[in-house]
């Protein structure tokens, strides 16, 4: 009774404090401006099931791809064994599902146990990865410090776990022949196996703390893995589903359409257009591009809480590979990293984060002083050739592009900067039409030779 | 070589089969128009009648649009749009895959719709239906060839065969780099990158993408676009390998080696 009454006070705090920061990051990212969706939504449904559920992008690169693979089964099929945690742990139940599951049971948790032992050797050789054999594109700048650090203790997260959870059964499957009238007879394909050598000759006092604290250890891990993800890049394991739902369908050549610009070349030009919406002349001229989070849309966003950092962008990106500063990764991880400062300064409710400081401060009412040029200079935004790269590398369909692109034409067409070497071309194709400013014809190649 | 424009055909009242858009590169530069004459030549040779836009045709805003300039995109993109609907333009082929990426892709969002290809795909085409006719043994025949998948035409648009089945047609020997389709790696003009220094690094794109060519041991490295051409055989004179190893784009391959 007592164990029931624990378990649903920590239940409910560990869920609540997680809806709490769920929350906070659902409105961290309705910060960015709505898009309009194009496309057929059963495209939509395709790609979340291909790429999200099933992975499709990821076996580019086979090695890891497997292991990945391996951990996310391991984790879905984890799932069923956490409903029963729950229930045994309201109803102060042992194993509920033994009874009416009979042998299925046995099968189910015997899954399990291999599942997880193949994810307790991948977790192992990932951990070598990030910290043995320096794969590079987990070791580039940007990752250094917290994201380092968050990687890593996801995989402990994990290699915790399934010790737990291997303690829990490893202890049931001895415990069942001295207190056979609690722990009901099972067959569990790993434990069955191996518990005898590690569990054997134990005292049933210490095999019970042991079996509990199993048990205990892994619900609590659930816990805190729960109210770890809004803080960290693992993340993706919820976001990638919605991520890749609301993936632009776009063709990938295709830059977003600005009307606002297009109508006023159109008006200028005379050209008639029975879309075009009635222009005020009196009008504040828009801002063009980003340079904050709140230009940006609520699917760049999402794409940035949904990142996890695993560089394939960053490692087929050629500004990249060639030593410029530019990191596809690093823009994403920085919208994130601006969009948690403008969440948290706006939950503060301070008067010093408010533009019209006699209103209080809030999505529509804020200046910090700060925008994203202070996490991204602008030699990294240069450095882009919009090859598309990072785009196709992305295994869950995020586009680092687009935010570049959005901040390129922030740069020019709102603060009227960027490179100087740029300069002659929009001259030339301002006032030549073309790219670049020579006086011969346009089919001089045909007289030639 | 005359070649008529679109402007002489609708004084004839007449449309011609397909409007060849040449795009800046292939009008201005040097060794683009190198290529733009050797496409022209390939279409005369198949008798298709072709128009070209000539001093009506802008720049399709490629470079304006990518480096954020909106403002200028949309008064060439529009300004052209207004050309080729005056004339009525349905079916355009370039050789350019920024100008291809605009055209198919971002002008519609403006009003205007066309039927765009690639000049590679079309190459394939009147290949494949003997339209122009190969010479046997020609100099490239069995000759090792690298092919490098521009961004536009590869990753974005998805084009892969088109112009490796027309280095099939030649009889070279084609050799992959370990970077190529999807994974192809861009050679350092895009984005209006072409107009600017590089931002600090270790190394240029475009030397970069030039050293994975060179390693193939090939002879040619064959490009399908003028801002390749222009990055890549800088690459090749920067190694000192311009007597060793040349860069074509795949029409200057095929002009050789028409029958």
């Amino acid at each position: 009774m007592l164990q029931s009454i624990v378990f649903a006070l920590v239940a409910l705090a560990a869920l609540g404090f997680a809806y709490y920061q769920f929350s906070k990051v659902y409105a961290n990212i309705q910060l960015g401006k709505k898009e309009e969706l194009r496309g057929p939504t059963g495209e939509r449904w395709k790609n979340m099931f291909l790429v999200a559920f099933g992975q499709k992008k990821m076996f580019k690169r086979w090695i890891p791809a497997v292991l990945h693979l391996t951990l996310y089964v391991a984790f879905v099929f984890t799932q069923i064994e956490l409903i029963e945690i729950f229930i045994d742990g309201i109803f102060g139940a042992h194993r509920w599902f033994l009874g009416p599951l009979g042998g299925m049971y046995n099968f189910i948790i015997s899954t399990i146990e291999v599942l997880s032992v193949l994810a307790f050797v991948a977790t192992v050789i990932f951990l070598i990865r990030r910290n043995i054999l320096f794969i590079p594109r987990l070791n580039k700048p940007e990752m250094e410090g917290w994201p380092k650090l968050d990687g890593n203790l996801i995989l402990i997260f994990e290699l915790i776990l399934l010790a737990c959870i291997f303690t829990m059964n490893g202890t049931d499957v001895v415990l069942q022949d001295l207190d056979p009238g609690h722990y009901g007879k099972t067959n569990f394909v790993v434990s069955g196996l191996v518990a005898p050598y590690i569990f054997g000759g134990m005292s049933a006092d210490t095999l019970h703390v042991l079996e509990r604290a199993g048990w205990w250890g892994h619900i609590t891990m659930v816990f805190v893995f729960l109210n770890y993800l809004p803080k960290s890049k693992h993340l993706h394991i919820l976001l990638a589903f919605p991520n890749t739902w609301f993936a632009r369908l776009k063709p990938r050549g295709e830059m977003i359409n600005m009307p606002e610009v297009m109508y006023e070349v159109k008006s200028m030009m005379e050209i008639e257009d029975p879309d075009m919406p009635e222009m005020d002349p009196n009008a504040e001229l828009p801002e063009f591009g980003a340079d904050d989070i709140f230009q940006m849309t609520q699917i760049d966003l999402l794409g940035a809480y949904s990142c996890t950092e695993c560089g394939r962008c960053t490692d087929v990106c050629p500004a990249n590979i060639t030593g410029k500063k530019l990191s596809p990764r690093k823009i994403v991880q920085n919208l994130r990293d601006r969009s948690e400062e403008v969440g948290k300064k706006i939950a503060s409710g301070s008067a010093e984060f408010a533009a019209d400081d006699s209103q209080p401060v809030s999505a529509t009412n804020f200046e910090d002083g700060k925008t994203l040029w202070d996490y991204i200079t602008r030699e990294e935004i240069h450095a882009c050739t919009t090859c598309n790269a990072c785009v196709e590398a992305c295994p869950i369909l995020i586009n680092p592009l687009e935010m570049i692109n959005k901040m390129r034409r922030h740069e020019i067409l709102t603060e009227a900067a960027g490179p100087q070497d740029w300069l002659p071309l929009f001259n030339s194709l301002e006032n030549q039409q073309r790219a670049w400013s020579v006086g011969t014809s346009r089919t001089a190649w045909a007289e030639e030779a | 070589m005359t070649v008529k424009t679109m402007a002489e055909f609708a004084a004839e009242d007449k449309m011609p089969e397909i409007l060849f858009w040449v795009g800046c590169a292939g009008s201005f530069d040097d060794r683009a128009q190198k290529v733009t004459r050797a496409f022209a030549q390939i279409l005369n040779a198949a008798g298709i009648e072709f128009a070209v836009l000539g001093d009506e045709e802008a720049c399709t805003g490629d470079p304006a649009r990518r480096a954020g300039n909106e403002f200028l995109y949309q008064m060439t993109a529009l300004q052209n749009i207004q050309t080729l609907n005056m004339y009525g333009v349905k079916k355009m082929v370039t050789a350019c895959p920024h100008c291809f990426n605009t055209i198919k892709n971002e002008y519609p969002a403006l009003g205007g719709h066309y039927d765009i290809v690639h000049h590679t795909q079309l190459l394939q085409e009147l290949i494949d239906g003997g339209r122009i006719k190969m010479s046997g043994g020609g100099e490239f025949k069995g000759k090792r060839i690298t092919y490098h998948d521009s961004c536009y035409l590869g990753r974005v648009n998805g084009i892969y065969e088109a112009p490796r089945e027309i280095l099939e047609s030649l009889d070279t020997q084609l050799v992959e780099m370990k970077r190529s389709k999807t994974n192809g790696l861009c050679c350092g003009a895009g984005g209006a990158q072409m107009w600017k220094e590089d931002e600090p690094g270790e190394k240029r794109i475009n030397v970069e993408r030039t050293e994975e060519a060179l390693a193939t041991g090939a002879s040619v490295i064959a490009v399908n676009c003028p801002f390749c051409l222009t990055m890549m055989t800088d690459g090749v004179t920067g190694k000192d390998k311009q007597d060793d190893v040349m860069v074509y784009d795949l029409s200057e391959l095929i002009v050789r080696q028409m029958a």
